[in-house]
């Protein structure tokens, strides 16, 4: 007798929703083991953290500060996966976005009309994000060139084109040196809800809602599911791969880029270092917990925004790392990957002779 | 004499050897003999279980029932390095070399014997020997990624002399070749002949048996129908033997009216995947109410001809026109949208969406236009009822809608593209080979399928290496031979032995084309 894993003939809908809270206990768990390491004693670690994260209105409201820009990066990150594009570039889409956004709210903001400042700052910067996503795009579809790398590398340009405007000619003259731009004019701030929490969690929202909806009450969407699934197939349907692939793309680093303008208007007010806080990259894990899901997205980003602001409280109260919250993310995923499994396939306990028969059959 | 009775033993002998594979009988009850410096031809068409066969010698399968002995002793061949210790080594179809590494590395790849700091000075050396002792001369340091694939199958050779081995077995070696290439390999193959070590070629062109074989075996439906002597036989035997005679049923169908001309290929050339030309000036008429049937051995153009007409692959000169609109070079859609449905070759990977449901399978064409979608939106409910509807109509057999498509039975993959491009199709249909792998109950209803759109007054272009299935179904039957329609006829009063010849490439007047 001996087991084997069974492909399963529909998606299991429980497994969708178990494997990310088992996930999360499990990375709970490893964590624990982790802290007891340290010599800390993880139950009053982790009620420290969760404390820190959601323990009062502004614990919440920094949890949904870092989960914003999470919730948008995920969504983007999430779509460019659908299509088996693998856009690490998150993090370059919402940097180039904020140094866009940066440019209208200070340059253009004396001769734009007040009430487009706004509007134009938000699709500036989301056409910046698209743009840089374009190029390994374009690369990819045009070229075969691999986007991993072309979008990872855009990354740090990305990073070095905002430090050398902030550090160079963008520099505010009157910041006595430090590096940075001047502050927007208040019309171009992203109006806040509460605390630090602005309209951008607003415009995530309607962005998840909207892409689930695209991807699953729509012909486009149904395109881009066979595209996902087998482009060779949708290709012979006469669906065009490389146009579709272009333009989720675009779309997606036009979502990334909406993470930047946001970060830029909303918190910080001008243009300067720690813009990202690897918003991009934790945005894979945001993606891949919900499964490329966007309606489960917005919750996961909650969850890991808690876990980043936690943190730093348990840097604070506890005496530990704030990279304790970090950790916990990259133990989290771990899992996560692992159960995926699960949503596909099923363990099959199997006798002699089925054990034979499959053998033969994978011969 | 002890040496005479040691000599009596064939150098390979399996008997009795039998393998299935769900639901295919791949071998049945095979006895096969190889002597020493003999070249052995297996002959067969697709799916005869020629590879099969070969696959069990070299340790990729393991038979069901049956015996192997090689030089006397009886042999439990495990794994291809169980057939490498005994001398035997295979050349595959997919040649089995790692890109990025060079000859050298790739011929000492994997040996038990290498030392753990490799001499590959000895190594090279020893390599350019065996290639100037065979006449096939490749450098060591040239990686396999820069070439040709004539020499990348040089690389394969070389790796099995490099092993010593004896016994050199060669799936379709000659397909990937040119002519010039393949004369190279039957001078390589005559030379190890020569030095006592012996081969078995699979095939299914008469001509190289011919040419390359002392003693052929021909297999159909994984038994042995025939072994001669190379010498006793002709192409015009090996193509009956091969292609066989069973009378099949008939289908019924109305009288032959054809119409006005739905598709028309004039001079139509095109490249294949590796850029050689795989249609050759190829010149077709197909008219409403008829079926054509394309007959020939695979790779001589059906797949591109296929893809050709639906716009998958460009025309590189020649014209095509479809209900006389010209359509070169259409996109995919835009020739969807004029009417053509597509039965692809290749099921699993194009025509269908494993991972999806078959209820999206089946409204992948029609999920453009009413009822299933409206403006951009796509309604799930009625791709269900669409479905339901489907499944019903074509009798297929699947535990939901919902169910992923690639769950289910081969026959009942087709039927769901069946049923979605018969549904959306308008005056064309292309069906690839549409009946291959099915069992006979399914066969049938595609069959039938194919003959009720004729009798409906559209045009059908049926692709088919089965001779049976083309002179019960088609109405005109077209030869395909190197990119050539070389033979168009009715159907009525077809011979089928002379489609065999001219699928060989043998002019029927016994005169061998000069391909």
């Amino acid at each position: 007798m001996s087991f084997a894993f069974e492909k399963r003939k529909t998606v299991s809908k429980t497994a969708i929703v178990a494997v990310p809270i088992i996930s999360f206990i499990v990375s709970l768990v490893l964590t624990g083991i982790l802290l007891v390491a340290f010599g800390a004693d993880p139950f009053s670690t982790f009620a420290a953290m969760f404390k820190g994260a959601f323990g009062s209105g502004r614990a919440l409201t920094e949890t949904l500060v870092k989960a914003i820009p999470l919730m948008l990066t995920g969504l983007g990150v999430a779509l460019a996966f659908k299509l088996k594009f693998w856009n690490i570039g998150a993090e370059g889409q919402l940097t180039l976005a904020g140094v866009a956004a940066s440019w209208v709210a200070i340059y253009w903001s004396p001769w734009l009309p007040e009430p487009l400042l706004l509007p134009t700052l938000i699709l500036v910067g989301c056409a910046a994000g698209a743009l840089w996503a374009g190029v390994p795009a374009l690369l990819k579809t045009r070229l075969k060139v691999d986007e991993t790398l072309v979008t990872l590398m855009l990354n740090y340009v990305a990073i070095l084109i905002s430090q050398f405007l902030y550090y160079g000619p963008w520099r505010d003259p009157k910041g006595f040196g430090f590096p940075g731009t001047q502050m927007f004019p208040r019309e171009a701030w992203f109006p806040r809800i509460a605390g630090r929490a602005h309209i951008g969690l607003y415009l995530a929202l309607v962005a998840a809602a909207v892409l689930w909806f695209v991807l699953n009450r729509t012909r486009w969407g149904f395109e881009l599911k066979v595209i996902g699934n087998s482009p060779r197939a949708a290709r012979y349907q006469g669906i065009s791969v490389e146009r579709n692939i272009l333009l989720a793309v675009l779309l997606s680093g036009a979502l990334c880029g909406l993470a930047g303008v946001g970060e830029v208007a909303g918190i910080s007010r001008r243009l300067q270092q720690g813009l990202s806080l690897g918003y991009g990259y934790t945005a894979i894990i945001v993606a891949w917990m919900a499964q490329l899901n966007p309606i489960a997205i917005p919750f996961v980003a909650i969850l890991m925004g808690g876990l980043l602001v936690g943190g730093d409280q348990v840097q604070m109260v506890m005496g530990l790392p704030s990279s304790m919250g970090l950790l916990m993310q990259g133990m989290m995923l771990f899992p996560m990957l692992a159960g995926s499994l699960f949503t596909e396939y099923r363990i099959k306990k199997i006798t002699g002779t089925q054990a034979r028969e499959s053998a033969r059959g994978g011969a | 004499m002890m040496n005479e009775t040691a000599s009596e033993a064939s150098l390979v002998e399996m008997r009795g050897i039998c393998k299935s594979f769900p639901g295919v009988q791949a071998s049945d009850d095979i006895n096969l003999r190889l002597e020493r410096g003999e070249v052995l031809a297996l002959l067969g068409e697709n799916g005869a279980g020629k590879s099969t066969l070969m696959n069990i010698l070299c340790g990729l399968y393991r038979q069901d029932s049956g015996d192997v002995f090689v030089r006397g002793i009886k042999a439990d061949i495990r794994s291809p390095r169980d057939a490498a210790d005994l001398g035997i080594g295979m050349v595959h179809q997919n040649f089995m070399l790692v890109d990025t590494m060079t000859v050298a590395e790739n011929v000492v790849l994997g040996m038990p014997s290498l030392a753990f700091i490799p001499d590959m000075a000895a190594i090279r050396q020893s390599i350019l020997e065996l290639g100037e002792r065979y006449n096939m001369t490749v450098d060591p340091d040239a990686y396999i990624w820069q070439l040709s694939v004539g020499e990348q199958q040089r690389v394969e050779i070389l790796k099995q002399l490099y092993r010593k081995a004896e016994i050199l077995v060669l799936d379709e070696p000659t397909a990937v070749l040119t002519p010039q290439e393949s004369k190279e390999l039957n001078a390589v193959v005559k030379r190890m002949q020569a030095e006592g070590k012996s081969a078995v070629f699979i095939t299914h062109k008469m001509d190289e048996v011919i040419a390359f074989s002392d003693r052929v075996m021909v297999l159909r439906k994984g038994k042995v129908v025939a072994e001669k002597v190379t010498a006793d036989t002709d192409p015009k035997d090996l193509a009956r033997m091969m292609v066989g005679r069973e009378i099949l049923f008939r289908v019924e169908k109305a009288p032959f009216k054809p119409g006005a001309v739905v598709l028309e290929l004039k001079d139509v050339c095109a490249d294949d995947e590796r850029g050689l030309p795989a249609l050759r000036d190829l010149s077709l008429q197909l008219r409403t109410g008829e079926i054509l049937g394309i007959a020939g051995v695979a790779g001589n153009g059906q797949r591109e001809l296929s893809e050709v007409v639906t716009g998958l692959r460009p025309v590189k000169s020649g014209g095509i026109s479809i209900n006389c609109v010209d359509s070169t070079n259409k996109t995919p859609l835009q020739i969807i949208k004029s009417g053509v449905s597509h039965i692809p070759q290749d099921r699993i990977a194009v025509g269908a969406v494993g991972d999806m449901s078959v209820a999206n399978n089946l409204a992948m064409k029609d999920y453009r236009s009413a009822p299933i979608s409206k403006g951009i939106m796509l309604l799930p409910k009625r791709i269900l009822e669409f479905a339901r509807k489907m499944i019903g109509q074509f009798n297929i057999t699947t535990p939901s809608p919902e169910t992923r498509i690639k769950f289910l039975s081969g026959g009942n993959i087709q039927k769901t593209i069946l049923a979605r491009e018969i549904e959306s199709c308008g005056s064309l249909l292309i069906a690839v080979y549409p009946s291959r792998g099915l069992d006979i109950g399914a066969t049938e209803s595609v069959r039938k399928e194919l003959v009720a759109q004729r009798d409906t007054g559209k045009g059908v272009l049926l692709v088919s290496e089965d001779i049976d299935e083309l002179l019960s179904v088609a109405d005109t039957i077209a030869v395909l031979y190197d990119g050539r329609a070389v033979g168009v006829m009715p159907t009525e009063g077809a011979d089928p032995e002379e489609i065999g010849l001219l699928m060989a490439g043998v002019q029927p007047s016994g005169k061998e084309s000069n391909s």
